[in-house]
């Protein structure tokens, strides 16, 4: 938690700078969702995220230099440059990908829980989506789909409560979207996305019923992001008090030091060495993905296809040549 | 196919529909990651194009899935990033509106988006073409928005040879390949190799009918009628190319065709504004602009959408006398 909320504090400054091209969005104050969910997950699992997906990348495991790289639109990105905030993946660590079309990471979780249960893997698929993507059609079908052939997938709501800039009430008529699971015929669960020791514990049982055959799980973790919608939202729809009483009420990671040091389980200056920690390796991931190389421009005619793409060739062999069109 | 392409081989006579079951088949048979799911897909689908294939290979291989075709192709897609093959019937290629963010911004985004980290071998099969008084949501011609899409090939194949080479070549590819079949040819009848190496390469058009004074070329069931049509002018020789593929596009073999005869119509029954006959015509007039005799012809639908009514369907959709006479205006 403390490493993804270094990280976008400095996303949050670089981008203020200029230095990150694009659009980006923040996940700080919902980091106990995507570290309590992500670490109920075993590395094969895969994990599909939104356009907030920062803290589920680096909760799944990606590594920071990589990642910040891939935001600043550099060759060694994870998506060598060409995907950025909204696209981050990378399958060797289970993570599936960044979807920016609110309601697109559901059946694409639905999809690797198809591959899970007719391949016979010891692995699920997880599918984080937000409130507001529960009012896209995509999001029913799909759940209904893995509802209804019982496969291996667990979804988590991360209901932050704003769509976009607009309110819940706006965007449901109901106050409690798990209750959505009903209609499907599978749990729904509600766990406090503050708390990551219950998101953990939450998405664990699911995770263990999705790979005893019991079908999948929707999880509403209630949570709050500091931020606005992306970085630049002037926030209309919501007051600087509200955010703040969040800050100082429900902070995940300062009310988990509590707990941890009610507990004695956070001794001496364990807390200020893992800041430093995290400190140390977010300021060498700016400085590797400063340094870090822009990807040739010509490698925007890669990975289109897998086969070769004789159609792309000619229109940028045509497009490149200056005169003496042949008869 | 071509002559050319039969030759030498053995062949028999098999129905579209029953060369797109026989490539399904086979595939299934070699490998076992190939996976089918569609509507009504456990009792054939529609125009039972899969009859018989989930009494044998069962439930983990071929199943119904609820009438969600964004699930079908958004799960789809996760399904083929994440290890399997998945062959996704859509069913009546008019229903690819409704998942059309799955086709566009997905399946024909992902491999890109994610730096090549991901294939999406992926196959949705979609049904087109008028013809059977389906009317508006049922009978339409698609595959000029699907060939649009970067990211995404599209096969509309017009024989049983190319149909069943077509969906063997779609089924392997490691990318995401919509296969248009037009629901009025599934009883077309021809000759197929009946070696199970024998596959169409996608990407490559072939010669249906030799000629030398106009050049077709025809897609799904206005091949049919461009064959019958060429035979209708005596005076003149035409050569009639199908070119299976949408995308990737074979230029070569039909800027070789018209570079010999110098006249072009192009015969497709897509709405005939900003689609297959523009593209075909422009890649023409870029690789054999010089060899033209005469303006070229499009024969398609003219941007109607499919009326119910038999007397105006007839109407607005093309046949060989269309062809006819846009051969006729080359001459």
């Amino acid at each position: 938690m403390l490493l993804i909320r270094e990280f976008e504090n400095r996303v949050r400054d670089r981008f203020a700078d200029d230095e990150i091209p694009g659009f980006v969005h923040l996940s700080q104050g919902q980091e106990a969702v995507a570290v309590g969910a992500c670490g109920a997950l075993a590395e094969a699992d895969y994990v599909t995220s939104t356009h907030r997906a920062h803290g589920h990348s680096l909760a799944k495991g990606l590594d920071p230099e990589q990642l910040l790289a891939e935001l600043y639109g550099k060759e060694p990105g994870q998506s060598n440059g060409r995907g950025g905030s909204m696209h981050v993946a990378d399958l060797e660590e289970g993570m599936l990908g960044a979807q920016p079309i609110v309601g697109a990471s559901v059946p694409l979780g639905t999809g690797a829980g198809i591959t899970a249960q007719v391949t016979g893997a010891d692995w699920c698929g997880l599918a984080f989506c937000g409130d507001g993507s529960v009012a896209a059609g995509q999001v029913h079908e799909a759940i209904n789909l893995a509802a209804t052939w019982t496969l291996p997938v667990v979804y988590v709501i991360e209901n932050n409560g704003y769509s976009e800039g607009m309110t819940h009430d706006e965007q449901h008529n109901i106050d409690d979207l798990a209750a959505m699971a009903a209609s499907y015929g599978i749990p729904g669960e509600i766990v406090d996305g503050q708390d990551v020791e219950a998101v953990h514990e939450t998405v664990s049982a699911a995770r263990e019923r999705a790979l005893s055959g019991e079908g999948p799980t929707l999880v509403e973790a209630k949570t709050y992001r500091y931020r606005g919608h992306f970085e630049g939202d002037e926030e209309p729809y919501r007051s600087e008090a509200e955010v703040d009483e969040w800050m100082a009420e429900r902070d995940p990671i300062e009310n988990y030091v509590e707990v941890l040091a009610e507990r004695e389980e956070l001794e001496g200056d364990e807390l200020t060495e893992m800041r430093a920690d995290v400190e140390a390796v977010v300021d060498a991931a700016v400085r590797f993905a400063r340094d870090a190389d822009e990807p040739a421009p010509e490698a925007a005619y890669d990975d289109i296809f897998v086969d070769p793409a004789p159609d792309v060739q000619r229109h940028r062999n045509r497009m490149k040549k200056d005169g003496g069109v042949s008869r | 196919m071509s002559a050319e392409e039969l030759a030498d081989r053995q062949t028999e006579t098999r129905t579209v529909r029953d060369a797109l079951r026989d490539g399904i088949r086979e595939e299934m048979l070699a490998d076992d990651r190939v996976f089918v799911m569609g509507q009504d897909e456990e009792d054939g689908g529609s125009f039972e194009v899969t009859a018989g294939l989930h009494d044998e290979f069962g439930f983990d291989r071929v199943r119904n899935t609820p009438i969600s075709e964004a699930a079908q192709v958004g799960a789809g897609v996760g399904a083929a990033a994440t290890g399997i093959r998945p062959l996704v019937n859509l069913s009546f290629s008019d229903f690819i509106g409704v998942c059309f963010d799955q086709v566009m911004n997905q399946a024909g985004k992902l491999r890109y988006m994610f730096g090549g980290a991901s294939n999406v071998p992926l196959t949705i099969r979609a049904i087109e073409g008028a013809g059977l008084n389906a009317a508006a949501q049922h009978s339409g011609t698609v595959h000029s928005l699907v060939a649009h899409l970067p990211g995404i090939k599209a096969v509309a194949p017009g024989t049983p040879a190319a149909a069943k080479g077509l969906m063997k070549s779609a089924i392997r590819s490691e990318d995401p390949v919509v296969f248009f079949e037009n629901k009025t040819i599934y009883e077309r009848r021809g000759p197929v190799p009946t070696d199970e190496a024998f596959t169409v390469p996608l990407g490559e058009a072939t010669v249906e009918r030799a000629g030398d004074d106009v050049t077709i070329v025809a897609t799904q069931r206005l091949l049919g009628e461009a064959i019958a049509a060429a035979s209708d002018v005596d005076d003149v020789s035409v050569e009639v190319l199908d070119p299976r593929s949408l995308y990737p596009l074979d230029t070569e073999a039909i800027a070789d065709s018209v570079k010999k005869t110098g006249r072009l119509v192009v015969a497709d029954e897509s709405p005939l504004s900003y689609g297959f006959h523009a593209e075909i015509v422009t890649r023409v007039l870029e690789d054999a602009f010089w060899s033209l005799d005469a303006p070229v012809q499009r024969v398609g639908v003219p941007d109607t959408p499919i009326p119910f009514a038999p007397s105006q369907e007839d109407e607005v959709v093309p046949d060989a006398d269309d062809v006819r006479r846009a051969i006729r205006r080359t001459i």
